[in-house]
């Protein structure tokens, strides 16, 4: 007898960058939704991230964009919809397991371990790669010191990248505001994500600032070979640095491909700027 | 010389009290609740350092080993059975659920072992004679054991991955979560390590005062709560503090004043600290941004 074979969902007809073809994209969201009580908050979300993107979501107050990063690490659980992370679904995991198989956020506000020091805010970030056993830390034996050093030393390589390692020892709530920004960044990188999700990051950012995280944004993507999806109402970032740009308005994709079409899209225009008056 | 010897069963009698004082501290430092029922951890802990002297034979420092053990499994079911489930509910819930079963040990503890007192063997005999003092090797004992356990755990906080998990969890349960660190594993290991202080606390405590009953933990637990309050809840060293100087105030009312009204005092001053810091003598002081 014929075995029955179950059939899944993919997502279709999914933009990527060229360079992102041969291998499997990162992330694949297929008509992601989620209710809360009657309110449909987002609907029928689905992208496709290529391995090394840099994909933009972009949208008016509101539309929905923290609750799709909240919806692809588990903080809510979807209504509808599948997610796929680097070839597994995410379906019944748990945030810090969500983490562990590869995503990593930032805030839209700041939310910071702010009284540890900077370098333990990142070594908190290691937690699941440092390797030194329930007894051996309590009894300080030789694997503790070992694992200790290794993290210790990946932490500085991490903040180095940033610039940061003079004020590794300093309180994480004291740094200036820029500062905590990249600090938020590092300790998202130092989980050892596939791609990393970034809320806001040039919020309350000048513009030489804004100019510096793009740059940074490019080198996390080339140096890790991640990819990056951000969050911005900043359009002079958006544009300057992302390859793929989704648009969401009252919670459904209304827009997706390059900057140029993003740009030129009536849609878009609409959903920012509201229709213009027949005269 | 008198007053030496206050001051010494003071500090002895402070240092159980910062020793318990440190399990309240934690488990409300990371799982922001006050745990009523680990006053009768204690007592749990000193039933079991006994029934294991009296009934299995044992050593009394094996006797200990397996007083924590048994004490350590218990935090653990406790968190597991009562607390998680109400991991979302309001504080209130989880202080009536504490408080109920903190009135479950009692009540087990008085079926299995009966209200009779039990006269716990100390497990440091002896006294120190120096000129003209006499100071009890159990209350040294006590001292020195609540300063290593302050320093091992302060060491194990700042130095360890599951302590930085445990810091990150205090401050941020949600980001933490999203840093990878399981939070329920994390908060079992804070009620796994003051439940063993408890342990280590009733044995200590049986010690100074050798009878047993299934309210045994109750007082003192109140009072270390009220020293962790003191010192600053949330804060270690604050527990350590408000401990100490719980068991000075204590010892002078029995000795000065009176010993009817020693626990009156007590409370008392714990009244005027909070209307004077609020915070406690170590805590935090809250800004609230405006």
């Amino acid at each position: 007898m014929n075995k029955k074979t179950k059939m899944v969902e993919v997502p279709s007809h999914a933009i990527i960058p060229e360079r992102d073809l041969d291998k499997s994209p990162i992330l694949e969201i297929s008509h992601l939704g989620i209710d809360f009580g009657g309110l449909t908050a987002v609907d029928d979300f689905s992208i496709t991230v290529g391995r090394t993107e840099i994909c933009g979501l972009i949208g008016p107050n509101g539309a929905g964009k923290t609750t799709v990063f909240n919806l692809l690490t588990n903080v809510y659980t979807p209504t509808r919809g599948a997610i796929i992370l680097d070839g597994k679904s995410t379906a019944g995991k748990s945030t810090a397991q969500v983490n562990r198989m590869g995503i990593a956020r930032t805030f839209q506000n700041i939310r910071l371990f702010s009284n540890m020091s900077v370098i333990d805010n990142v070594k908190v970030g290691m937690h699941n790669s440092i390797k030194e056993g329930f007894v051996s830390s309590i009894f300080h034996g030789m694997g503790y010191f070992k694992a200790e050093k290794a993290a210790a030393e990946r932490a500085l390589e991490l903040l180095d990248f940033f610039g940061m390692t003079d004020v590794a020892n300093d309180e994480a709530g004291s740094l200036p505001y820029g500062a905590q920004r990249r600090l938020e960044i590092v300790r998202a990188l130092a989980t050892n994500p596939g791609i990393i999700l970034l809320d806001e990051p040039a919020a309350g950012m000048n513009p030489s600032e804004t100019a510096e995280l793009m740059e940074n944004i490019r080198r996390i993507r080339d140096t890790f070979q991640i990819a990056v999806m951000l969050i911005e109402h900043d359009m002079n970032l958006v544009m300057g640095v992302c390859e793929g740009i989704c648009v969401l308005n009252y919670g459904k994709i209304i827009a997706k491909g390059t900057p140029e079409e993003i740009k030129a899209n009536p849609t878009v225009i609409e959903a920012y700027l509201g229709k213009r008056k027949e005269a | 010389m008198e007053f030496l010897s206050y001051l010494i069963s003071g500090i002895s009698l402070g240092s159980v009290y910062a020793i318990i004082a440190l399990g309240y501290t934690m488990v409300y430092g990371i799982a922001k609740m006050l745990n009523f029922a680990h006053g009768d951890v204690i007592m749990v802990g000193g039933y079991m350092s006994f029934c294991a002297m009296m009934y299995l034979g044992v050593n009394k420092w094996l006797s200990i080993l397996i007083a924590m053990a048994v004490c350590t499994l218990l935090g653990i079911l406790i968190e597991a059975f009562a607390y998680r489930p109400l991991r979302r509910a309001t504080s209130l819930a989880v202080l009536i659920t504490a408080i109920g079963v903190s009135y479950l040990l009692q009540n087990s503890a008085l079926l299995i072992w009966s209200s009779n007192p039990k006269v716990f063997p100390s497990v440091v005999s002896g006294t120190l004679n120096a000129g003209g003092l006499s100071v009890s090797y159990v209350s040294l004992f006590t001292v020195a054991a609540c300063i290593v356990i302050m320093v091992a755990l302060s060491l194990f906080i700042s130095k360890t991955k599951i302590g930085k998990a445990m810091r990150a969890c205090s401050e941020d349960k949600d980001a933490a979560r999203l840093m990878g660190i399981n939070v329920n594993f994390t908060i079992s290991v804070t009620f796994a390590i003051g439940s063993a202080l408890a342990a280590i606390a009733g044995v200590l405590l049986c010690s100074s005062y050798p009878t047993l009953t299934p309210t045994t933990g109750a007082m003192p637990g109140i009072k270390a709560f009220t020293a962790a309050v003191f010192g600053g809840i949330g804060s270690i060293p604050g527990a350590f503090l408000g401990g100490i100087l719980l068991g000075i105030i204590e010892s002078f009312a029995k000795a000065y004043i009176s010993t009817q009204l020693s626990n009156s005092i007590v409370f008392a001053v714990l009244i005027v600290v909070l209307l004077v810091r609020p915070a406690g003598l170590l805590g935090k002081k809250i800004t609230e941004k405006v």
